[in-house]
């Protein structure tokens, strides 16, 4: 495919973030890359990933800082708000509509079993997503040894993130720069 | 309009910490919504969490319904917009020059050094989260059961969630 296809628009940028919301179940970045890359071609693969390598750095949801970063190299300012409202609409009301469903029929038996037996799942869901991002620290003993410090900090103490996070980050940087591999 | 500004002032702070998205920061949100604010109990958060899960788009919509519970639709709007634009505004000043340092020693160096915190972090939510679900063995049971088909099938996550869904309603958990 050709490098120079046309900048997308302000509207662009709301309208095809806005599909991602909509579809995005189950996470939003396969949908966000389909968009991206195979549908629109607002970037080539190697260009998303490199962007996604960037945001995911950075604190923030993943996609919603793809939709800052894509939506200001081509709009500016205008295209990052524009992306990323695009994203967070639909799923902003959808889950709230989920919300007032789940308070209307909560005492319902059957709906308060459902939403245990979801709540167990979901859980698993999260621990899921912890084995696949921690397997890239198999066989590193010092980074399986900050990942536990880390653990036992906000699991087991239960020490305020916002303390823990920037002590944690600057000695596993000094430790891991220190005896790199 | 207090809880508003504490809203605000908990999401504000909890997004400059959201490294890897929502997950990163489900302890501290349950901490700060919990056992500091009082605004709901760890099951009510749990539910709100699991319902977040089954609605599309990103992984932070935990953080609209919390606002949502707390503080009607105001609430909803105060809490996403709270905890998207500090993180937005960081973004958007360094994506611009990030480029510039793609090969420099202390981008790679800080980069390693972030990954095992933030695997750490994330086992430290499921963690939390499973200790608030497992509301006896038969959850505890469910949690087990899909986080084995989460990991080793490719069936869609949202196909695993309904499964467990469909369990509880009809009787099987709870």
């Amino acid at each position: 495919m050709s490098e120079t296809h046309p900048a997308p628009t302000v509207f662009d940028l709301f309208a095809g973030f806005f599909t991602v919301g909509v579809l995005g179940f189950g996470g939003v970045l396969p949908w966000a890359r389909r968009m991206i890359v195979d549908q629109r071609k607002w970037l080539t693969q190697p260009e998303f990933t490199e962007m996604l390598g960037l945001c995911q750095f950075l604190p923030g949801g993943n996609i919603m800082n793809v939709t800052i970063a894509l939506g200001s190299r081509f709009r500016g300012v205008a295209g990052a708000v524009a992306s990323l409202l695009g994203l967070m609409t639909a799923p902003v009301a959808i889950v709230i509509a989920l919300g007032i469903v789940y308070d209307r029929y909560a005492d319902y038996a059957p709906v308060h079993r459902a939403f245990v037996a979801l709540s167990a799942a979901a859980a698993a869901y999260m621990l899921s997503a912890a084995w696949k991002i921690a397997s890239p620290l198999r066989g590193r003993p010092l980074a399986i040894a900050v990942a536990a410090c880390t653990f036992v900090a906000i699991a087991v103490l239960r020490l305020p993130l916002q303390a823990a996070m920037p002590v944690l980050a600057i000695c596993s940087t000094l430790l891991l720069w220190r005896f790199r591999a | 309009m207090s809880n508003l500004a504490e809203l605000a002032a908990v999401y504000a702070q909890l997004s400059l910490l959201a490294f890897g998205g929502a997950n990163a920061i489900i302890p501290e949100m349950q901490r700060q919504v919990v056992d500091v604010h009082h605004w709901m109990s760890a099951h009510e958060f749990a539910a709100l969490f699991a319902l977040a899960q089954a609605a599309p788009g990103p992984n932070m919509m935990v953080v609209s319904l919390v606002g949502w519970r707390v503080a009607g639709f105001w609430g909803a709007l105060v809490t996403t917009a709270a905890v998207a634009t500090p993180s937005s505004i960081l973004t958007l000043l360094v994506s611009g020059v990030w480029y510039r340092f793609k090969d420099a020693t202390w981008r790679k160096a800080l980069q390693a050094g972030l990954q095992p915190v933030t695997a750490g972090l994330i086992m430290a939510s499921a963690a939390l989260l499973i200790q608030t679900t497992a509301v006896d063995w038969t959850a505890a049971a469910v949690t087990v059961v899909t986080a084995g088909l989460f990991i080793f099938t490719k069936l869609h996550p949202l196909a695993i969630l309904a499964a467990a869904a469909v369990a509880g309603a009809v009787g099987l958990v709870g």
